[in-house]
């Protein structure tokens, strides 16, 4: 399936393209490409959390880099998100060590409560629910990551519930 | 209690600021390196030591620093790899986020050895915090003076550089790890070359585990000879187990190596014992790809001697009886767990994380994770088991990088061991579908041969 | 160095690989190569279905390899003992690689242009088993143009990465590339793109199943009913040398000239390619020997000029051609 342009046209700040020249500097002369994942991060983070096809060839052009270079990578790896997606992200461990922790019973309680599947985003766009593999918590399973940190030990409805009331509070607050 | 060699001063207030870790000591090994030993003394040292990589393949550290190529001229890099995405193995986040001053002294003693003047730490994407945890230590380290020009008036210089991934289990794999670091899909090269002759861009480089870099400022205050006398064997030193699953405290524990299994797992310093008092029924002792072991070959070799923690007792008897200690991802499994439903979701993961690059495990995993998959939701027919077994063993050894095989040993480790369970959901699909098949015959028999 | 595949004893310069040592060779010992292609740099490696045994390292080591190794990027040493069709282990890993490769292609041989000069056919053919034991449904893509010229049945693709390497050396930038990862990747220009360069056909010519295939001959003919003539002209862009597939007077399509292992040794660009199907344009130099043995040659013609059209004798001396 081919991909399309969404009309999302990515502006990026001075402030932005200066902190993507830095990063780029970090790497030894020539080697500027080294920083194509760091830079993905940090577009993903200015552009609502995803990467339109528009964002990436913003990316290129910044890092003199042809479109499929940024294309090739940006598809390779799971943390870019090449759709919209909502507020907050909820990235959910599935793998083993989860998995006989609870991990399955966490996935089935967020589909329940947020009425979405694996993929979809809450009608008021607050919440996106994503599998992911193993993210290095097993100890402290079942988990999941939103935004920058790891919520762990979400072994219960209460403790689950509370956490994303938080969330969407926060969430509505920024608004 | 164990000796203490990563996580001595862990316990200390204030151990993750400059100030304190200062105060214990650190970076005390950097002053040693550069003004009392030349480059080769401290490779030399990490050889006598003993150390092991700790990523999971165990390859002697010393060793891996000597092919490196200092003839060319070419600029060598040291990589560290934190890339820690091995299902099981949480201990390098540890390390990195309670006690981050470690590493940052480690990758400067590592490259004074290498001769190295920048550095990479590859650090996976999903540790944002941590990312910054280590940027805010190198700048605490840069202003002290143990980073950036002319490092303590020696003339050397020094910098080093947090590169997030964005991803993708496979750039553990070192050389995936160097594409993805030049910004690239993360495809495993084809070896040979080595990264220590052609690395990152092309030069030499040396990639080693979080974990092992940590651990050479210790062998540098107190000499090779010194960490080569604790641990047991050929197995030396001390190795940081995460532990999980069905056990009473999980976490991650500093051992000294040729501990006990029965002991980690039992004792209150350690493991707790399984929880809510079940009984143990496997465990993967070095991360998911390990092969699983049945309590009783877990607990006991082949030949009746008692398991120790470390690289040749858990090895004992190859693939046919015993496992690995790998990256030391513990996870323990009890009665109630299915071993099917586990491959499955092994299996899974595997498929998930194949780059696609060569066709065994692209295919492969895929499709021993639907013939799992069937046998798991009660469509499996007694010809899957053979196939599943053929599949793995198609793609054990014949790939480009060790993923297929990590891929394949949990799988034909769950045949090998497991097979009456496999039989079972296939031919009571039904019941298979309603409960857990519960412990192995041989399992049970072995407990209550111990109570006697 | 001296280095010994199937008992076969061959003398080669140091830095050979396996592959081209036992292609020095011919027949039986040399593998199959579905991925390595001699002209691309880079290549190799992915495909696994030139796994071979090295039963001895060198005569300094000669403890056997522990795993099999890829031979067309596995470097002889002095006084190693390689076994290829001579290793049961091989063997039988060739025969999964095949089953791994076919598991997820649509075996549509029948209506795809590629068969009769299709790697992946001729290996199945070799190594394959009768059946496949892989009972679940096959991965599919959109068929989707890549330029004027080139379809792409992604469903075909065993992603051996040629077209991109050839992409990124003959062409002043790609516009494809592999997207995604596992068995999920694709060889896309994730946006619609045409891929428009002088020498974007050849990506056909080394593709080895009918994943990229010429819009120009798609469905027109079998590549068996066809007689490739050598033919040449003058091109101020490529050496113009290539073979036109001819059925009595027609050319029905255009392609490089490749070797027995399916390689071209010469790149064409798309000006011999797509635009020059009239014969008249063309100096014909005879037949081509298809030295690989492939249904094209099988029914066909004998070697030599034996077959080649009564009314193209007179014209085989690089005469020019001026009419029929």
């Amino acid at each position: 399936m081919l991909a399309v342009k969404t009309n999302n046209p990515t502006t990026l700040t001075e402030e932005i393209q200066i902190k993507i020249r830095e990063v780029m500097e970090q790497y030894p002369a020539g080697k500027s490409k080294s920083a194509l994942l760091p830079v993905l991060h940090i577009v993903q983070d200015e552009n609502a959390g995803w990467l339109s096809v528009e964002a990436m060839e913003k990316v290129a052009e910044l890092m003199g880099l042809r479109p499929i270079e940024v294309y090739e990578v940006a598809t390779f790896y799971s943390m870019y998100n090449l759709k919209p997606v909502g507020k907050f992200l909820l990235e959910v461990c599935r793998t083993g060590p989860c998995a006989i922790m609870k991990g399955e019973w966490l996935i089935d309680y967020l589909k329940k409560k947020l009425k979405i599947d694996i993929g979809e985003t809450t009608v008021d766009g607050v919440f996106t629910l994503k599998t992911v593999e193993c993210l290095g918590a097993c100890g402290y399973a079942p988990m999941m990551q939103i935004g920058e940190y790891y919520y762990e030990h979400l072994n219960s409805e209460e403790k689950v519930d509370k956490l994303l009331e938080d969330f969407r509070m926060k969430g509505f607050n920024k608004n | 209690m164990g000796k203490k060699i990563l996580l001595e001063h862990i316990d200390k207030p204030g151990i993750k600021s400059y100030e304190v870790y200062r105060q214990n000591g650190g970076y005390n090994s950097v002053e040693k390196a550069l003004k009392e030993m030349k480059p080769s003394d401290i490779v030399e040292e990490v050889k006598k030591s003993g150390l092991r990589g700790r990523g999971g393949a165990g390859f002697p550290a010393g060793m891996k620093w000597s092919f490196i190529d200092k003839k060319s001229g070419n600029p060598r890099y040291l990589v560290c790899n934190a890339d820690e995405s091995e299902p099981g193995t949480f201990k390098d986040r540890y390390l990195m986020e309670f006690i981050p001053h470690l590493l940052i002294e480690g990758m400067i003693t590592s490259s004074i050895a290498l001769e190295s003047n920048l550095g990479f730490i590859y650090i996976r994407g999903e540790y944002k915090w941590i990312k910054k945890i280590l940027e805010q230590a190198i700048s605490e380290a840069r202003a002290a003076g143990w980073l950036g020009h002319n490092i303590l008036g020696t003339g050397y210089s020094l910098e080093l550089v947090v590169h997030p991934g964005a991803g993708a289990y496979i750039c553990g794999e070192e050389t995936a790890l160097l594409e993805s670091l030049e910004g690239k899909r993360g495809n495993p090269r084809i070896k040979p070359p080595f990264p220590a002759v052609k690395g990152l861009y092309g030069n030499p480089t040396v990639v080693n585990n979080v974990e092992t870099i940590a651990t050479v400022p210790w062998i540098i205050n107190n000499g090779g000879d010194a960490y080569a006398k604790i641990g047991i064997g050929r197995s030396t030193g001390t190795k940081l187990i995460s532990a999980c699953g069905n056990i009473n405290k999980p976490g991650v524990y500093e051992i000294e190596l040729g501990l006990p299994v029965e002991e980690f797992l039992n004792s209150d310093e350690y493991c707790g014992g399984v929880h809510n008092g079940k009984m143990l029924k496997a465990v993967v002792a070095g991360g998911s790809s390990v092969p699983i072991l049945p309590a009783e070959l877990f607990l006991k070799t082949k030949k009746g001697e008692s398991r120790l923690m470390s690289y040749e007792s858990l090895s004992d008897g190859g693939f046919e009886s015993g496992t690995m200690l790998g990256s030391g991802g513990f996870i323990v499994y009890d009665e109630d767990q299915c071993i099917v439903r586990n491959t499955w979701n092994f299996s899974r993961f595997y498929h998930h994380e194949s780059c696609g690059q060569c066709s065994p495990c692209r295919e492969g995993t895929g499709w021993m994770e639907k013939v799992l998959h069937n046998l798991e939701s009660g469509h499996g027919k007694m010809s899957d088991i053979d196939l599943l077994w053929d599949i793995q063993k198609k793609i054990d050894g014949n790939t480009i990088c060790p993923l297929g095989d990590a891929a394949a040993w949990p799988v034909a480790s769950a045949i090998r061991h497991f097979r009456e369970e496999f039989e079972w959901h296939i031919e009571y699909t039904h019941e298979a579908q309603k409960r857990n098949y519960g412990l192995l015959k041989s399992t049970k028999e072995f407990f209550a041969a111990s109570v006697v | 160095m001296k280095v010994t595949i199937d008992g076969v004893e061959i003398e080669v310069e140091p830095g050979t690989t396996i592959m081209n040592a036992a292609r020095k060779v011919g027949g039986d010992i040399v593998p199959p190569a579905m991925c390595y292609y001699t002209s691309l740099p880079g290549s190799g490696g992915k495909c696994r279905a030139c796994l071979v045994k090295v039963a001895q390292g060198s005569t300094a080591d000669p403890r056997p390899m522990p795993k099999l190794v890829a031979s067309c990027c596995t470097n002889v040493q002095e006084g190693m003992v390689v076994q290829n069709i001579t290793s049961p282990e091989v063997l039988e890993t060739r025969k999964g690689i095949v089953e791994f490769l076919l598991i997820n292609h649509p075996l549509d041989c029948p209506v795809c242009d590629q068969a009769g000069e299709c790697d992946l056919q001729n290996f199945a053919f070799d190594h394959g088993r009768q059946q496949t034991r892989y009972d679940f449904e096959r991965r599919t893509f959109d068929v989707i143009n890549i330029g004027e010229d080139i379809k792409l049945h992604m469903t075909r693709c065993i992603l051996c990465y040629r077209c991109t390497m050839v992409a990124d050396q003959l062409t002043d930038g790609r516009e494809h590339g592999i997207l995604w990862r596992g068995d999920k990747s694709e060889i896309s220009t994730y946006i619609q793109k045409a891929v428009e360069n002088d020498f974007s056909g050849n990506m056909i010519d080394v593709c080895p199943v009918g994943a990229l295939t010429d819009k120009h001959f798609r469905f027109r003919n079998r590549v068996w009913f066809l007689n490739p003539m050598d033919s040449h002209r003058d091109c101020k862009k490529c050496s113009g040398k290539v073979v036109l597939w001819m059925r009595g007077n027609e050319v029905y399509r255009i392609t490089g000239r490749k070797d027995q292992y399916n390689e071209l040794k010469e790149f064409i660009c798309n000006d011999c390619r797509f635009e020059n199907y009239d014969v008249k344009n063309w100096i014909i130099e005879g037949p081509r020997e298809i030295a690989n043995e492939s249904v094209i040659n099988s029914n066909h013609y004998e070697h030599g000029t034996k077959a080649l059209p009564k009314e193209l004798f007179s014209k085989i001396n690089n005469e020019k051609w001026e009419n029929v």
